[in-house]
């Protein structure tokens, strides 16, 4: 009788401190996977690569998006991190690309970047327009767009822009960096240029 | 010989300079900054905000003002963000003015099938317009007949 007690409260003693452990060690790898999370979404680490910290990091300090008035800011992760769990996996996932195209030394001089820089623009397009710009949406919630603050020529493309089911980056490209070469009917076309419409897709949704 | 001259040249130049040198200190610009000083600094910029609507035009060849803001627009070698939306393919979605005729021009004044190169810089001839004080009278009117 005694004995099977003994082997009772061993037993019962054991699972909990075996479902202690493994919240402890829970907590502990889950805090630890987090925090990694957290820090590869800062600023410090996106430009601690002179690839993007000499090319779009200077371009995006003279925007609206890194210094204004109040001092709200959207840094880099803000708008190509998405904040819904299963989608930042996959971007963090696509971004073990970055490292092996480090390694390659694809984008490591201005010139190969700039000459690179309308195939990224286009992925970066082409996957805001599939969240339907989520990350700006993150921060600018149209629905409470004040369409009498807004200036004149703002109101207008948002009013009629929305009711044709268009999203932010249907019209807001080069927001953060300098664009690509686009063909704009100025004299000779620049070699490599993309044809204007890239910028203005007929909308589809 | 050479070196002669070049020498009464040097302090010729010397001696004309330093009157200007020496005065230099209380010129001041328009803007009240001493000549050799430093600009003011960026803070004092005035926010350009948009008419909503067209400014008059003073007088028959006068480049039309800029009616809105025009911060952050790129103008870069790959890229002209004014004809995103006064090209004559997005004047009508976008209610811009659509740039002019003349501007197909080249300065021999042939003709061209797109936009010359020569008006590339906009901002060069159409300046956008700020509430700010005049900071020299102008009594300036245009002619009756306008
Ligand atoms: C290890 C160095 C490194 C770091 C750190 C880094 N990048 Fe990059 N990034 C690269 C390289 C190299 C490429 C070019 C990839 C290619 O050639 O396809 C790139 C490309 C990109 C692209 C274009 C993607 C595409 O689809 O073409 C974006 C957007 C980007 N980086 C954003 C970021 C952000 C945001 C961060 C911080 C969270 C970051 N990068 C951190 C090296 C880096
Ligand atoms: C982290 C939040 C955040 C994100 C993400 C964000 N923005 Fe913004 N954005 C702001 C803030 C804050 C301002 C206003 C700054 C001010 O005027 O003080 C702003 C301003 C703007 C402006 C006004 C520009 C001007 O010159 O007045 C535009 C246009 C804009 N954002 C578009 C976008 C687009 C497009 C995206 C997505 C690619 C985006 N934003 C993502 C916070 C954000
Ligand atoms: C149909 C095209 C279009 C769409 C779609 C669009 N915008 Fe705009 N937006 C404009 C235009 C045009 C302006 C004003 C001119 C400029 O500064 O480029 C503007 C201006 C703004 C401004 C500055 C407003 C002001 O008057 O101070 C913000 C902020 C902004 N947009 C955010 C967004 C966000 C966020 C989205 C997506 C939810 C979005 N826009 C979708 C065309 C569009
Ligand atoms: C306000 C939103 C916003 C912020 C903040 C932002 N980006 Fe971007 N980024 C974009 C958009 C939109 C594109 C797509 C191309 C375009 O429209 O210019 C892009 C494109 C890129 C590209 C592809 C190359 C190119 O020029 O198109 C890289 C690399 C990149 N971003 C890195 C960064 C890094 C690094 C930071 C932080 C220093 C950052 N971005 C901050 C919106 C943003
Ligand atoms: C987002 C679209 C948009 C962009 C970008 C834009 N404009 Fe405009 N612009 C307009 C609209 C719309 C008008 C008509 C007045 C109004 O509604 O504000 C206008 C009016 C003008 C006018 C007055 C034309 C007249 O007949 O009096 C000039 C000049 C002008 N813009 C120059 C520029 C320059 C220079 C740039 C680039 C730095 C530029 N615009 C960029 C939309 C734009
Ligand atoms: C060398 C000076 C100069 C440059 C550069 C220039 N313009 Fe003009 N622009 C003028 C003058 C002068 C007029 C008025 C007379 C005329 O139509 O030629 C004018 C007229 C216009 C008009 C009014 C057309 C109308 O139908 O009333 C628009 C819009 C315009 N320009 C847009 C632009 C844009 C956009 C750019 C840049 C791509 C530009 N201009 C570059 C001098 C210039």
């Amino acid at each position: 009788m005694n004995k099977i007690k003994k082997v009772w409260a061993w037993a019962i003693g054991l699972v909990f401190s075996a479902v202690g452990l493994a919240f402890v060690l829970g907590i502990i790898f889950w805090g630890g996977f987090n925090t990694a999370m957290e820090w590869t979404n800062t600023e410090t680490f996106c430009i601690s690569c002179h690839e993007m910290e000499v090319n779009v990091y200077q371009e995006y300090r003279n925007t609206i998006h890194y210094n204004n008035r109040t001092g709200v800011r959207a840094v880099c992760s803000d708008c190509h991190v998405p904040k819904e769990w299963w989608p930042k996996m996959v971007r963090k996932f696509y971004a073990s690309n970055e490292l092996l195209h480090k390694m390659l030394g694809s984008i490591d001089t201005p010139e190969k970047f700039e000459a690179k820089r309308a195939v990224m623009a286009q992925r970066e397009w082409a996957r805001m327009k599939r969240n339907d710009s989520q990350e700006c949406r993150n921060c600018h919630d149209f629905s409470y767009f004040d369409y009498a603050e807004q200036a004149g020529r703002s109101s207008n493309a948002h009013q009629k822009g929305f009711a044709e089911g268009q999203t932010c980056i249907d019209c807001h490209k080069g927001i953060a960096h300098k664009l690509p070469a686009i063909d704009q009917g100025f004299g000779d076309t620049l070699p490599g240029a993309l044809p204007a419409d890239v910028l203005h897709p007929v909308s589809t949704r | 010989m050479k070196t002669a001259i070049q020498k009464a040249v040097g302090i010729a130049a010397l001696v004309l300079a330093l009157p200007f040198s020496a005065s230099a200190e209380g010129v001041k610009s328009l803007r009240e900054t001493a000549v050799g000083g430093a600009e003011h600094p960026a803070e004092n910029y005035r926010e350009i905000r948009d008419a909503g609507g067209l400014l008059p035009r003073d007088f028959v060849q006068q480049p039309p003002l800029v009616p809105h803001s025009v911060t952050n627009y790129q103008v870069t070698l790959n890229y002209n963000k004014c004809m995103d939306c006064h090209s004559w393919s997005r004047a009508q979605a976008t209610g811009a003015t659509k740039v002019s005729l003349t501007h197909f021009r080249d300065r021999e004044g042939q003709e061209l099938s797109s936009v010359s190169p020569r008006r590339y810089f906009c901002l060069q001839c159409h300046v956008p317009q700020t509430d700010a004080k005049q900071l020299v009278d102008n009594v300036f009117s245009p002619a009756p007949g306008l």
